[in-house]
């Protein structure tokens, strides 16, 4: 058990981000709106985390600084694709280059500097079991977010009226439109919930995952997100699912050259592309699944006619 | 106030003109605001930016050299867009393109007959495609998102790269340091001008009249923007929407093949970890900016060009961080999206307590 | 009486459940609605007709708060009334059924219902409520069924259901009999009847004139945005309704039958295909022989395998049996659709824009659509000539009087009428042997479909075979020498016009044909 434990420990880490991302971009989807910018939106998270955080000395605010850009980012998203609409892959696009260019003019002062690591907080009581205790108990807020996040979006989405909105609007949205719900309302909300989820995870890299600010720190893990909404078929629980899963692959490089498995390093880091790859390949593969499971109007503008 | 779109009943040939331009007008606005940020003189910062680098004629070849792989990229990439195929993988087509055409310099660097460069060409081009036909093949055979996957190739291929130039194609004389040995002189593209100007350049504008020839005069110019505007229409017509995804992917994948091998026989004259400043993402840009016409795109490609170096310009004569170059890079493109939206929509601001009067 | 219309005075409106007052909208520079007037007494069915494009739709969606009008009064039980949003209409006491329905396919029926009703509701009860209230307007529902499962006809169930369970005072139907077969229409007037002896108004959108004097109480007539007309429908003939909506003779369409002596020209034999996806239908057995010189019409309800035939007649879809499709007796089931068009067919698809023609393109653009490479040397060495194009589009514009606001027009700029014309031109031009068309003049005005209809039947007496696939029996009566019924995939047997009636078609619509108890087993609650 005691080698065990930090192979988990590093598992919890590597997942947190993505499932964060993960999990806002569904609630986006199911509302149909293709966000490919979830990178751009995260990297902007994750710069302005760190720089807030390291300028004030203040986690709190680091991660709510990283929140709040993220959203200002997908409202920018959200205007051009709800109010203008523009081509969602193409924005989703020009928001990852965007938020690539960005982070790197405003992190470029920060580059070097010691970051704060976010201090985990220990359960009184369950964090001393045994075996698990540290392991589900001692984490930071983040993580604990993240798995909240989880429980309480699938509750919403199946069991509230707001998430049946949600999923009626993904559906159809001229029926939506027809019952007289705000099309375009339900999407600024799920657009800015799906920004505020890459923030987190964005603040999580930077202020927890490698505390410090390095240049396209997020490696395609925004990227990764999206592919994992897919591999859940867009249902929360088996994000869940998918993000640990997702980690655990990207973890294997260190774990592995520990254990003196000599492949190339490169081969180990390029993994969890790979696998996303196969992922995807399995996923789409089946057509009665993905058919069903995909919210009919993902991607499509929609113009109210009055 | 609320903003309204009236749909045109066609699109505006005016706009189609005038959109780009207001968005680059527009980007160098909110540039010139981000260097007062900085305390940089708006001007000044501009006038570095855009305007001194093409008072020399050094700096003005090495805009070529940089809008060359742009061009040839964003060319490739435009027909897969018009198509509504999305390869955003170009930049990892772009290196194994530059590895395979690396394959005879390195492996082979005796074999220095005038054959070499045309073969190490080719090879090039036939990396790039052997690439792409990864995410043809899993679109085509599995229907998986042809997004994501070529996405995912780009890291894959940037380890790859990482791994021969650390690992197996080290050059054994060259002190350790990760690179290869540098290519003979009969593995380099020929040089015009001053030394820095290669036939890839030439190359990529004639690639780029061809293909517009291809678009506007042939029935597979007719058949990709069919398939692209309403797939539907396009099996009514008689063309496979499947084929037409392996032609795009094919085709980008073998001009960003053929970028790849020009930079690096051209530009660079060994592998190294890195070997592009973000060229295949960029020419996204240079196609959108360029509205998917490849004569438009050959000056869309010379702007994006001259970010580069207007970057390494700014930082050298005022030291702004050549960062703004992809900032700029990333504005313009949002603007491009925002601005095209003129073509087909007439955009109102209505007062939303008049907006049941206006009867006109 | 327009007259009583037009009295102002604020007492009148008291007789009045509402009542519309010069309302007028604007689109761009088009007036959908000028100064439209409308008043609906309270347990009337009130008919509003018109052509396509007269304004109906506009008008009914500024009652129902989805569109804002331009100018003009609504009064509710006789006080100034806003209808600012489809809510606000629910709240006073309108619900509507859409044509188009304003329903979720990957929902359930109760989550369906319960999207349309306000907050605070059980889930449970309501969906005992809807197996409650459906069971007793005759309409049953299963509220746990997916609606993507579910045809088209019960689907209009759940949409009127989901209208009843808000109690509502004035219901609105666009078209409701559109998708049914005659008996189900049946049902459904039985249902209105019963709803209006309960005191609610409703308020009947059609174009099918015998229905509309079968049960309506009054009527109010649009033509280009107003109102000509209003009349007792009961004291009225369909021949002089037809013209008040028309606004003069209509055009009488010459047919002179024939019985079909040439050689079979379109042959499909037990034409079987599994569904592609989820929701789409499978073709079963199908068989079916054309000749020249006579129109086959295929009659049923939306949804029930009219696209897949039409995709796999036009060899979009390909199958793996050559022999199950012949066309001029040449196996062509694994042929493509070019391959098809130079033995000289020719497909009209039912969707205009984005399958028959691509939006964005220029008709002359448009013309090379279908034929690139159906033999007319508009394409050379992979080269398009456009001047050919151009001079074709040119001769089909001409002879099928195609107007457009400017030469060079895109195809989604022309009016629907319009731009069937071109299509169904584009195809005619080629002088096809064999010609399939789907959906021949939905949602065209009256001079365009008749033109249409004249000619498929024209082409049909020149010698060639034609297949109508069709959801209007009107029409179907109009052109077809001999009537085929297409329900669930499977296709009856072709019988002459003279033999058929429309009890038949309906009973083989609703697929009793092959088995009489299978009309309700899967859907009822």
């Amino acid at each position: 058990m005691t080698w065990l434990e930090p192979i988990l420990l590093t598992i919890v880490t590597a997942s947190t981000p993505l499932l964060l991302a993960a999990l806002g971009e569904l609630i986006c989807e199911r509302a149909g709106v293709l966000n490919l910018g979830v990178e751009g939106m995260m990297i902007i998270g994750a710069v302005c985390g760190f720089a807030v955080a390291h300028t004030t000395g203040s986690m709190s605010l680091g991660v709510i600084a990283a929140v709040v850009c993220s959203m200002i980012m997908s409202l920018l998203f959200g205007f051009l694709t709800l109010h203008l609409l523009c081509n969602q892959v193409a924005t989703g696009l020009a928001l990852t280059i965007l938020g690539l260019g960005l982070s790197g003019l405003i992190g470029e002062s920060f580059i070097g500097e010691p970051g704060h690591k976010l201090p985990q907080l220990e359960l009184p009581f369950l964090s001393e079991l045994p075996y698990v205790g540290r392991l589900l108990f001692a984490q930071d807020a983040l993580v604990y977010i993240s798995i909240l996040g989880v429980i309480l979006v699938s509750f919403v989405l199946f069991r509230t009226r707001l998430g049946l909105i949600i999923r009626a609007t993904g559906d159809n949205h001229r029926s939506a439109h027809a019952l007289g719900y705000s099309v375009r309302k339900v999407r600024y909300g799920a657009v800015l919930f799906g920004g505020a989820c890459s923030g987190l995870a964005g603040a999580y890299l930077s202020l927890a995952y490698t505390p410090q600010w390095t240049e396209g720190m997020t490696a395609g893990r925004g990227w990764i997100a999206l592919a994992l909404v897919v591999f859940a078929s867009w249902r929360p629980l088996r994000l869940l699912l998918g993000a640990y899963l997702f980690g655990a692959v990207s973890v294997l490089q260190f774990h592995a050259q520990a254990y003196g498995i000599a492949l190339p390093s490169q081969l180990m880091s390029s993994l969890p592309y790979i696998v996303t790859i196969f992922v995807l390949v399995i996923i789409s593969g089946n057509k009665q699944l993905t058919k069903i499971n995909t919210p009919a109007c993902l991607g499509k503008p929609f113009r109210p006619d009055r | 106030m609320r903003l309204e779109l009236v749909k045109r009943q066609e699109h505006s040939r005016l706009m189609v003109v005038v959109s780009p331009i207001l968005a680059i007008t527009l980007t160098v606005i909110l540039g010139g605001g981000i260097f007062a940020l900085y305390g940089v003189s708006p001007l000044e910062g501009l006038y570095a930016f855009f305007i001194e680098p093409l008072n020399s004629y050094w700096s003005l070849e090495e805009l070529l050299v940089k809008a060359g792989p742009l061009i040839l990229i964003a060319v490739g990439l435009c027909v897969c867009f018009l198509s509504n195929t999305w390869n955003i993988g170009a930049e990892g087509q772009f290196t194994i393109g530059a590895i395979f055409g690396s394959i005879i310099p390195i492996l082979y660097p005796e074999w220095t007959s005038g054959f070499a460069l045309p073969a190490m060409i080719l090879m090039g081009a036939i990396g790039g495609m052997l690439w792409a036909s990864i995410p043809a093949l899993l679109k085509t055979r599995f229907g998986t998102n042809e997004i994501l996957s070529s996405l995912m190739l780009v890291y894959v291929a940037q380890y790859l790269l990482d791994y021969l130039v650390r690992g197996p194609w080290r050059d054994p004389d060259g002190f350790n340091f990760p690179e290869s040995r540098i290519f003979d002189s009969a593995h380099v593209l020929p040089k015009f001008g001053d030394g820095r100007l290669h036939l890839g350049v030439l190359i990529a504008i004639v690639v780029a009249i061809l293909i517009w020839f291809l678009l506007s005069k042939t029935l597979k110019g007719f058949e990709i923007k069919v398939l692209g505007q309403s797939p539907r229409a396009g099996r009514f017509a008689g063309f496979s929407s499947n084929r037409m995804v392996w032609f795009g992917f094919l085709l980008s994948g073998a001009f960003a093949g053929l970028a790849g091998v020009f930079e690096v026989s051209g530009s660079i004259e060994q592998l190294t970890p890195v070997i592009s400043p973000g060229y295949g993402f960029t020419a996204i840009i240079v196609a959108f900016l360029g509205r998917l016409n490849p004569i438009a795109i050959i000056f869309a490609g010379l702007l994006l060009g001259l970010s580069y170096i207007g970057g390494e310009a700014a930082q050298v004569s005022l030291g702004i961080s050549n960062k703004m170059t992809n900032v700029f890079q990333g504005m313009l493109l949002f603007f491009v999206l925002a601005c095209d939206i003129l073509i087909h929509y007439r955009v109102r601001l209505v007062n939303p307590r008049e907006a049941g009067n206006d009867v006109a | 009486m327009p007259d009583e219309l037009q009295t102002s005075g604020e007492d009148d409106h008291a007789d009045y459940l509402i009542e519309a007052r010069n309302i007028s909208k604007q689109f761009g520079s088009t007036l959908a609605n000028n100064c439209v007037n409308i008043a609906i007494k309270p347990g009337e069915i009130h008919a509003l007709l018109g052509e396509n494009g007269a304004g109906k739709s506009t008008l009914v969606k500024i009652l129902y708060g989805a569109l804002k009008a331009s100018s003009g009064t609504l009064f509710w039980k006789g006080k100034p009334a806003e209808v600012s949003s489809p809510s606000a209409a629910r709240k006073l006491g309108i619900g509507m059924v859409f044509q188009h329905f304003s329903l979720f396919d990957s929902l359930s029926v109760t989550e369906n219902i319960a999207l349309a009703l306000p907050k605070g509701f059980k889930k449970k009860q309501l969906a005992e409520q809807i197996a409650r209230v459906s069971h007793s307007y005759g309409l049953p529902l299963d509220p746990h069924a997916l609606v993507a499962d579910l045809p088209v006809g019960v689907r209009q169930r759940i949409e009127i259901v989901r209208c009843l369970l808000q109690n509502p005072d004035l219901i609105i139907m666009d078209e409701p009999t559109s998708v049914l077969t005659p008996q189900e229409a049946e049902q459904l007037f039985v249902t209105l009847k019963r709803l209006t002896d309960e005191g609610c108004s409703i308020l009947y959108i059609s174009h099918r004139l015998e229905e509309v004097q079968l049960i309506c109480h009054n009527a109010t007539i649009m033509r280009h945005g107003k109102v000509v007309h209003s009349c007792d429908p009961s004291k009225e003939t369909a021949a002089s309704l037809a013209q008040m909506m028309v606004g003069g003779e209509v055009h009488s369409i010459t047919s002179h039958r024939q019985t079909a002596t040439s050689k079979t020209l379109l042959e499909i034999d037990a034409l079987s295909l599994e569904g592609s996806g989820p929701f789409s239908v499978s073709l079963k057995n199908i068989s079916l022989q054309v000749q020249g010189g006579e129109v086959v019409a295929i009659a049923g309800i939306a949804g029930n395998g009219q696209g897949e035939l039409f995709d796999v007649l036009s060899g979009e879809t390909r199958l793996k049996d050559s022999y199950a499709i012949k066309y001029l007796g040449v196996p062509c089931g694994r042929r493509r659709v070019n391959a098809r068009r130079r033995l000289g067919a020719a497909f009209v698809p039912e969707e205009r824009l984005g399958h028959g023609a691509v939006p964005d393109m220029s008709l002359t653009e448009n013309v090379l659509l279908t034929r690139h490479r159906s033999g007319d040397a508009l394409v050379s060495a992979g080269m398009v000539n456009k001047s050919l194009c151009h001079a074709l589009e040119a001769r089909i514009i001409d002879e099928y009087d195609v107007r457009m606001a400017h030469p060079g027009s895109e195809a989604g700029a022309l009016s629907g009428g319009n731009l069937q014309k071109f299509i169904v031109g584009r195809e005619l031009d080629r002088r096809p042997r064999v010609m399939v068309i789907n959906q021949p003049t939905w949602g065209v005005d009256a001079g365009a479909a008749a033109l249409i209809r004249q000619s498929i039947i024209d082409l049909a007496r020149s010698g060639a075979a034609v297949v109508v696939i069709s959801q209007d029996l009107d029409e179907i009566y109009e052109v077809a020498d001999r009537i085929s019924v297409i329900s669930r995939g499977q296709l009856s047997k072709a019988e002459p016009v003279a033999t058929i009636s429309r009890e038949k078609i309906g009973l083989l619509m609703a697929g009793m044909a092959e088995n009489q108890q299978d009309n309700e087993g899967p859907y009822a609650a």
